[in-house]
């Protein structure tokens, strides 16, 4: 895998640019390295937006349909910007036991979203995962990186709301 | 060869074919679907399962080889309850209204129906997400989502054969379709619409888009005078709508068809043919000169006539256009005769004609909407569509009488008449230019130029001007090379020798689909290579029936030369003949 790093969040569009072209020049300008390069490209975009499949397609000199295809295959590619806060629900069962149905029936009521969406201001995503490994203390989420168990649907405003300090 | 067992027949096969294969050899005959015979064979579809005894599973027939000792069994109970299911499953998402479907009656689909024989509704029902989800966003092909089983036949086509990859598998589930990226549309991206994807196609999901309701109109308007015009490849395959045998020429039935439908000029492309290469040849002179004398000039020149390949140069190489000669099409030169040369001599206003082109082509439907030629002709009818509106008349085509076309618009060569096949416009073109050169006829037997004839996708060869006119004296010694390319990614090949300055050829001809026109995308479906060589022998037989073969002897040409344009490339030319090219980015979003 890719060793190069990056600080996406400081980046200007540019060096955005300039770091994915740069990448694929490391690979070669292979198109069986397709997959490692739109991981590098999520990593800095947050998400594949069409003009950077396009500039994957032309310095790999493959079909833009191609990479779409890739890209809309699997799950773990998106073509929409994700939330600031991706809050993952676990609906492993356990969870789904111990009513995480409830919570994201909450989130999507507080966010005015459906589950798989992002809200307008790219404040949340809303989205499900599999077992976290939280079994004993479910039902479990996760914000970014932070695990949160035993949730409790009414304390889910709060648990928002102290993300940015309360002013959220 | 190999000894096995196909329902208790024993049979002997070959080692590489496939258990489809050998069945069919020895009557006994499996359904299929998504295969498509040296083209496509991924077994995609499975509604060609066989019971091969040791398997634990049932085996796709079309992808699976023969071997020693097999036992195979085609119809057993399993089998044909798979069999059903696979067909229950593809019909339950699709948009079976073939009462409204312009595939109906040539649909491999519904040629699988009659086969399976649903004797009670079907149990699956899908969401037919896709109903009314079409894509008519450009002037040549239309897209219907609703009727795609997903073979990924086009996938293969548009990207292996032709090397563009507008095609493809997008999304997974239910959400997966067949076609380019999620929110473009075929006029939004490199699509060249040579319309290969539509002759491959085993159902009504990729068509050309329909012009008979337009022609018809006109037709029936007594105000217009409607012209028409066929392509070389068109009498080639025209008959097989109608139960001939692939390779027989139909040119007579045909002209007389076009009467009976009831246009009033009945014209040959051919002779705009002819006029191309008188134009085309003098372009190439043009630049032999130039580069003889030391001046400016872009060589290899490369033909013009085929409209996807001009589509695919300007996506894919806009850095190199000027290689391009600046001619007209065929048919467009013709259409913008008509509207000048043939209104005048009626003395009627070109406003009131009606110009229709019968192509092997769907690329030429998006051509004439080209804003640089916008009005040369009006309509685009594939040779599918003209068979659809012969029947839809009526017509009674087999025991038409031959009938011949009208002038002045309708006498040409042998030369113009291989237009329709890869190799055809060089060689009507080496036979012209060598003669204004020389002096003399080119020297080979028949007039034929064997290094650039056949189905190769890439074939060149080279001439040596051993002596000249005195008018062309700067050319004697010189050895001019020539190419031939048919199907795009072998055009691809020529073009980046081109980029890379290590192209030696002076003369190129590239037509977009493979083989060339006589297995055009608005062709008879499907054409196979053996169909493919039937339909080029035709043309070469139409050529060596004619005792005019070159196209400088057609005395239409050397009238219209006379009379009205005076000299090729000469002002008029210019203004009615020739056009430019546009720069076009990948994708336009
Ligand atoms: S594609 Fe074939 S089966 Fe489907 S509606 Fe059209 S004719 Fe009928
Ligand atoms: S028309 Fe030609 S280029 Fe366009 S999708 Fe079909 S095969 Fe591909
Ligand atoms: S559009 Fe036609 S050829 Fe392409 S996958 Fe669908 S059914 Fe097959
Ligand atoms: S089921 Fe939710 S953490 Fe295991
Ligand atoms: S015909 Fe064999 S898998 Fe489709």
């Amino acid at each position: 895998m890719m060793e190069k790093t990056c600080n996406c969040e400081a980046m200007t569009e540019q060096e955005k640019l300039k770091f994915i072209q740069d990448v694929i020049e490391d690979y070669d300008h292979d198109p069986s390295s397709l997959i490692q390069i739109l991981h590098v490209a999520q990593n800095v975009y947050g998400f594949l937006p069409i003009e950077v499949q396009e500039l994957i397609a032309d310095q790999l000199d493959i079909p833009l349909s191609r990479v779409s295809g890739v890209v809309s295959f699997y799950s773990l590619f998106t073509t929409v910007p994700k939330g600031k806060y991706v809050i993952k629900i676990c609906l492993g069962t356990a969870c789904y036991v111990r009513g995480s149905k409830r919570v994201i029936e909450r989130l999507e009521k507080i966010l005015k979203i459906k589950l798989g969406e992002t809200t307008e201001d790219l404040k949340y995503s809303l989205e499900i995962t599999r077992c976290m490994g939280a079994c004993g203390l479910a039902p479990a989420m996760s914000i970014n990186e932070e695990l949160y168990m035993q949730v409790n649907p009414d304390k889910l405003l709060g648990i928002l709301e102290n993300l940015e300090g309360g002013e959220a | 060869m190999v000894s096995l067992k196909i329902n208790n027949k024993t049979i002997q096969a070959d080692e590489n074919t496939t258990i489809m294969e050998a069945a069919k050899a020895n009557g006994i005959l499996i359904p299929s679907l998504c295969y498509l015979e040296g083209v496509h064979q991924v077994g995609s579809c499975r509604i060609c399962v066989v019971e091969v005894e040791g398997s634990r599973n049932l085996q796709a027939s079309c992808i699976t080889k023969v071997s020693e000792g097999m036992t195979v069994k085609t119809n057993t109970k399993e089998v044909r309850k798979v069999r059903k299911v696979v067909y229950e499953l593809m019909m339950s998402d699709h948009d079976d209204n073939c009462l409204v479907c312009s595939r109906s009656g040539g649909c491999e689909f519904q040629e699988l129906g009659e086969w399976i024989q649903l004797q009670e509704e079907n149990p699956y029902q899908g969401a037919h997400s896709k109903l009314g989800v079409k894509d008519i966003s450009n002037p040549s092909i239309e897209r219907d989502l609703s009727k795609c089983i997903l073979c990924r036949r086009c996938i293969t086509v548009c990207n292996e054969i032709q090397g563009i990859g507008i095609m493809e598998n997008q999304n997974r589930g239910f959400d997966s379709f067949v076609g380019p990226t999620e929110g473009f549309e075929l006029m939004d991206i490199n699509c060249t619409f040579c319309g290969q994807c539509t002759t491959v196609c085993p159902v009504g999901a990729l068509k050309e888009r329909d012009a008979t309701v337009n022609v018809w109109e006109a037709l029936l308007d007594k105000n217009k005078r409607v012209v028409v015009q066929t392509a070389p490849a068109v009498r080639a395959a025209l008959g097989e709508e109608f139960g001939y045998e692939p390779g027989t020429l139909v040119t007579g039935k045909m002209a007389a068809a076009l009467r009976e439908l009831g246009f009033d000029d009945v014209f040959d492309t051919n002779f705009a043919a002819d006029l191309t290469i008188l134009e085309e040849g003098t372009e190439l002179l043009m630049r032999l000169k130039a580069l003889i004398s030391g001046d400016e000039t872009s060589l290899p020149m490369i033909t013009s006539c085929s409209p996807g390949w001009i589509k695919y140069v300007e996506h894919k190489f806009p850095d190199q256009l000027d290689h391009l000669s600046s001619c007209k099409s065929p048919h467009m030169m013709l259409g913008a005769l008509a509207k000048s040369y043939y209104a005048d001599q009626l003395d009627m206003d070109a406003k009131d004609m009606f110009v229709v082109s019968v192509m092997p082509c769907t690329a030429k439907k998006y051509e004439i909407t080209r804003e640089e030629m916008l009005g040369d002709v009006d309509a685009v009818l594939t040779t599918r569509e003209l068979a659809k509106m012969i029947k839809d008349a009526g017509i009674d085509f087999v025991h038409l009488e031959d009938e011949r076309f009208d002038n002045p618009m309708g006498l040409s060569s042998g030369a113009a008449d291989i237009f329709g096949a890869t190799g055809g416009v060089m060689e009507a073109a080496l036979r012209t230019v060598y003669e204004i050169i020389t002096g003399t006829e080119m020297p080979y037997e028949n007039l034929h130029v064997q290094s650039i004839m056949g189905l190769e996708g890439i074939k060149e060869g080279s001439l040596l001007i051993d002596k000249t006119t005195p008018e062309w004296s700067g050319l004697e010694g010189v050895t001019v090379r020539y190419a031939a390319a048919s199907g795009l990614s072998n055009a691809k090949i020529l073009l980046d020798q081109i980029r890379q300055g290590t192209s030696p050829y002076h003369f190129i001809e590239i037509m977009a689909c493979p083989g060339g026109c006589i297995s055009g995308g608005g062709q008879p479906r499907l054409t196979t290579q053996a169909i493919r060589e039937k339909r080029m022998e035709a043309i070469y037989r139409e050529d060596e029936g004619k005792t005019l073969r070159k196209s400088h002897e057609n005395e239409a040409i050397i009238h219209l030369y006379e009379t009205y344009l005076k000299a090729p490339l000469g002002h008029k030319s210019h203004e009615l003949l020739h056009t430019h090219y546009v720069k076009r980015n990948m994708y336009s979003k």
